[in-house]
């Protein structure tokens, strides 16, 4: 145990140091920042084997996919525009089934420009084929990294930690940050490639498809990163057994669930806040609760058991699905659809832009949501 | 791919770049990429755009490379040779070559920033452009190497406007000019020019670069009997000046006798619309560039003699 008082954008950067990466690209935006010039200043003193700060985000992940394919172990960090420019080659990256770990430091996107805290950056990847995991507060943070690694490297595809920027990753508090000694006991010092780019082993990788084998290629990505909520799953109990810290299955995690008539759904640091905000009204003998989704893709459609005789469910998330309902109200919505449920779920989105959402707020939307008989969907506090 | 069609498969299979593939009759682009591996040898990993060579190479589940191969996009190959590179260093592999095989279009157009990048962080891989001076894979849409007057699907030749507006972009010397330690020009005709160079940048540290020209069959509208034809007349019409600058020292490397432009641009159907003053006009603009490279040939080997001294 090493319990210390620290930033997580540096807690982050210790524990990506001490998984051993063989590459580390980066370029700044904020609020990913602190955690690429920490990495750069561990690299100035020797503490990590390469750290290149790259002319953009393409170029960074781009390395990546370098880097991976020629069998190492990779990092990079960014956010909102950086995660962006990143687009192109993000599909690229789990097409060609390279593992690569991004912490993406949740930021709003423009227009108009925002530094400040949403999700829709993260969320409108969704469809890059990564596996994306959103961590409640900066101790997960420290936690997922190493997992994000093992997943992707058994596993042959990349994987997303997303924490809530400025919410996290400038927030100072007292966490354990796994030391590499522990680390060392759950993942391998070296990621062992079965695929490379080796001179002693030629092979060919990136090559293109006809309409014959192409959508084969993109199905079995498909399947597998729905096999990959297995790996997610084993991943937190074997983290759990070295660290002693465990997060729901890996998928989701229930919060005062059980006996709950009405839960609210979300992802992220808002968690911390809806803690407080069912505390309070348990007190006043509200039946409340909360099911964290954790695992947003492979999205968890198993967590409807949690579901089960529940009245009503609220949705919270920091993003829209411009044109069409949010996207973590769609899918838990079709969760419901699938599991044959008649649970309400009501859909509320917001916290754009940095957008406070305090503990009283969820407890004004939990008693709307209580009030409300037929389910709606709303922008919070505008 | 076997080498079954091959007429001598004890040859061919030393070849790293391999027969079979599906490149056009007379493509200048397969030629050079032959040469390229010969000198590269089999310690060498190629990082390739997408573009005429990943299409004619790459076809799953069939490749004609015999070394590594890594295609990812379009316009990343210099990150992605970069993270490949700096990923063996990490893992103590010092020996291992890594070559970027992009068009012109990936080099001078859609990749420039990040080749621009790649030099300046001075990554160790040898970047090679393959210049065949358009979007070929495309349909032969004009780029930043497309030549002045080149008519091509997107510098057409209409009524008002007749074929590319603007000038070719001067990539071989902007690259030069991130002072890394070894940029040079040649073609695929020129192989022993072209291996002879392969060679001397694998064996520098650092980030280097060849633009080497490259015909194109349907692209150039030639005959595809005369594709190594053209860029001989392209070297001999100074049109395609073979030059080298090593830490930042020009040196002209083949100085052939002076032929007319018409030698190289007759029978080129991208070429076929040029009147006798647009010819006159490229005469003067081959003129002055081959008139100022060997000013500044003179300059720089003068300085490097003194230098030695
Ligand atoms: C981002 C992006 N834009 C456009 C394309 C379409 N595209 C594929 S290859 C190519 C042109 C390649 O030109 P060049 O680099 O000169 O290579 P060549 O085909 O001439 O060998 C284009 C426009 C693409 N693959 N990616
Ligand atoms: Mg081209």
């Amino acid at each position: 145990m090493m319990r210390k008082t620290i930033e997580g954008s540096f807690a982050v950067a210790e524990v990506v140091r001490d998984c051993v990466p063989d590459l580390v690209a980066c370029f700044p935006i904020t609020p990913s920042t602190h955690i690429a010039e920490e990495l750069d200043r561990m690299y100035t003193d020797g503490q990590i084997k390469s750290y290149t700060a790259v002319e953009s985000e393409f170029s960074a992940i781009s390395m990546l996919v370098g880097g991976s394919a020629a069998g190492g172990r990779v990092f990079t960090t960014t956010d909102a525009q950086g995660l962006f420019l990143m687009h192109e080659v993000l599909f690229a990256a789990s097409g060609m089934r390279l593992p690569m770990v991004i912490v993406n430091a949740n930021r709003a996107v423009s227009a108009p420009l925002n530094i400040w805290n949403d999700q829709q950056d993260s969320i409108s990847e969704r469809d890059a084929g990564w596996i994306q995991i959103y961590c409640k507060n900066n101790q997960e943070a420290v936690d997922a990294v190493p997992q994000a690694f093992k997943i992707s490297e058994d596993t042959l595809l990349p994987v997303m930690v997303c924490m809530d920027g400025f919410y996290l990753t400038h927030i100072v508090e007292q966490i354990d940050v796994p030391q590499k000694e522990l680390i060392m006991k759950y993942l391998p010092a070296k990621r062992n490639a079965q695929y490379k780019l080796d001179t002693q082993n030629p092979i060919s990788m990136g090559m293109y498809a006809m309409p014959k084998d192409y959508q084969g290629f993109r199905d079995d990505l498909h399947l597998d990163i729905l096999k990959a909520k297995e790996n997610v799953k084993k991943e937190m109990e074997a983290w759990g057994a070295v660290s002693g810290r465990r997060y729901g299955n890996g998928l989701w995690e229930e919060i005062n669930a059980e006996d709950a008539d009405i839960l609210f759904v979300a992802m992220g640091s808002i968690i911390e806040n809806a803690e407080l905000a069912v505390d309070k009204m348990r007190a006043k003998g509200k039946k409340v609760g909360i099911v964290r989704i954790r695992c947003y893709r492979p999205f968890p459609a198993e967590v409807a058991k949690a579901f089960v005789g529940k009245k009503k469910i609220v949705v919270f998330e920091k993003a829209l699905g411009f044109g069409a309902s949010p996207p973590l109200y769609t899918d838990v919505s079709n969760a419901v659809r699938e599991a044959g449920l008649k649970t309400k779920v009501y859909s509320i989105a917001g916290g754009l832009g940095g957008k406070d959402v305090t503990v009283e707020h969820i407890m004004e939307m939990l008693a709307r949501v209580k009030k409300e008989k037929e389910p709606f969907q709303i922008v919070w506090g505008d | 791919m076997n080498a079954s069609n091959s007429t001598n498969p004890e040859l061919e299979n030393k070849e790293l770049f391999k027969s079979g593939h599906t490149a056009c009759a007379g493509c200048g682009v397969s030629v050079g990429l032959r040469h390229i591996l010969r000198a590269a040898g089999p310690d060498t990993i190629v990082v390739n755009a997408t573009g005429c060579v990943e299409i004619f190479t790459s076809a799953y589940p069939r490749s004609a490379w015999s070394v590594p191969y890594i295609h990812c996009l379009f316009e990343n190959t210099a990150p992605v040779a970069a993270g490949v590179v700096e990923t063996l260093r990490a893992q103590g592999n010092d020996h291992t070559k890594v070559i970027v095989i992009a068009g012109d279009g990936a080099s001078y157009d859609i990749g420039f920033g990040h080749l621009s990048g790649m030099l300046e962080r001075g990554h160790d891989a040898l970047y090679i452009s393959y210049d065949n001076e358009a979007y070929m894979n495309t349909g032969v849409q004009r780029s930043g190497a497309t030549p002045w007057k080149a008519n091509t699907t997107t510098s057409q030749v209409g009524s008002v406007f007749k074929g590319k507006m603007q000038y070719k972009k001067p990539l071989t010397e902007i690259v030069a000019a991130h002072s890394i330690p070894y940029a040079a020009t040649s073609t695929s005709a020129h192989y022993i020019d072209l291996q002879n160079k392969v060679k001397k940048a694998l064996s520098i540290k650092g980030p280097k670069f060849l633009n080497v020209l490259m015909t194109c069959v349907p692209g150039w509208g030639t005959e595809p009997s005369l594709s190594m034809q053209y860029l001989k007349d392209a070297v001999d019409t100074h049109v395609w000046p073979v030059y080298e600058i090593e830490n930042g020292f020009l040196k002209m490397n083949l100085k052939p006798e002076k032929k007319p432009v018409e030698t190289y641009l007759k029978g080129q159907k991208r070429f076929k619309h040029l009147t006798p003053e647009d010819i006159a006009q490229i005469q003067k603009m081959v003129d002055e560039k081959w008139d100022s490279l060997l000013w500044k040939e003179k300059c720089d080997q003068e300085r490097l003699a003194a230098l030695k001294k």
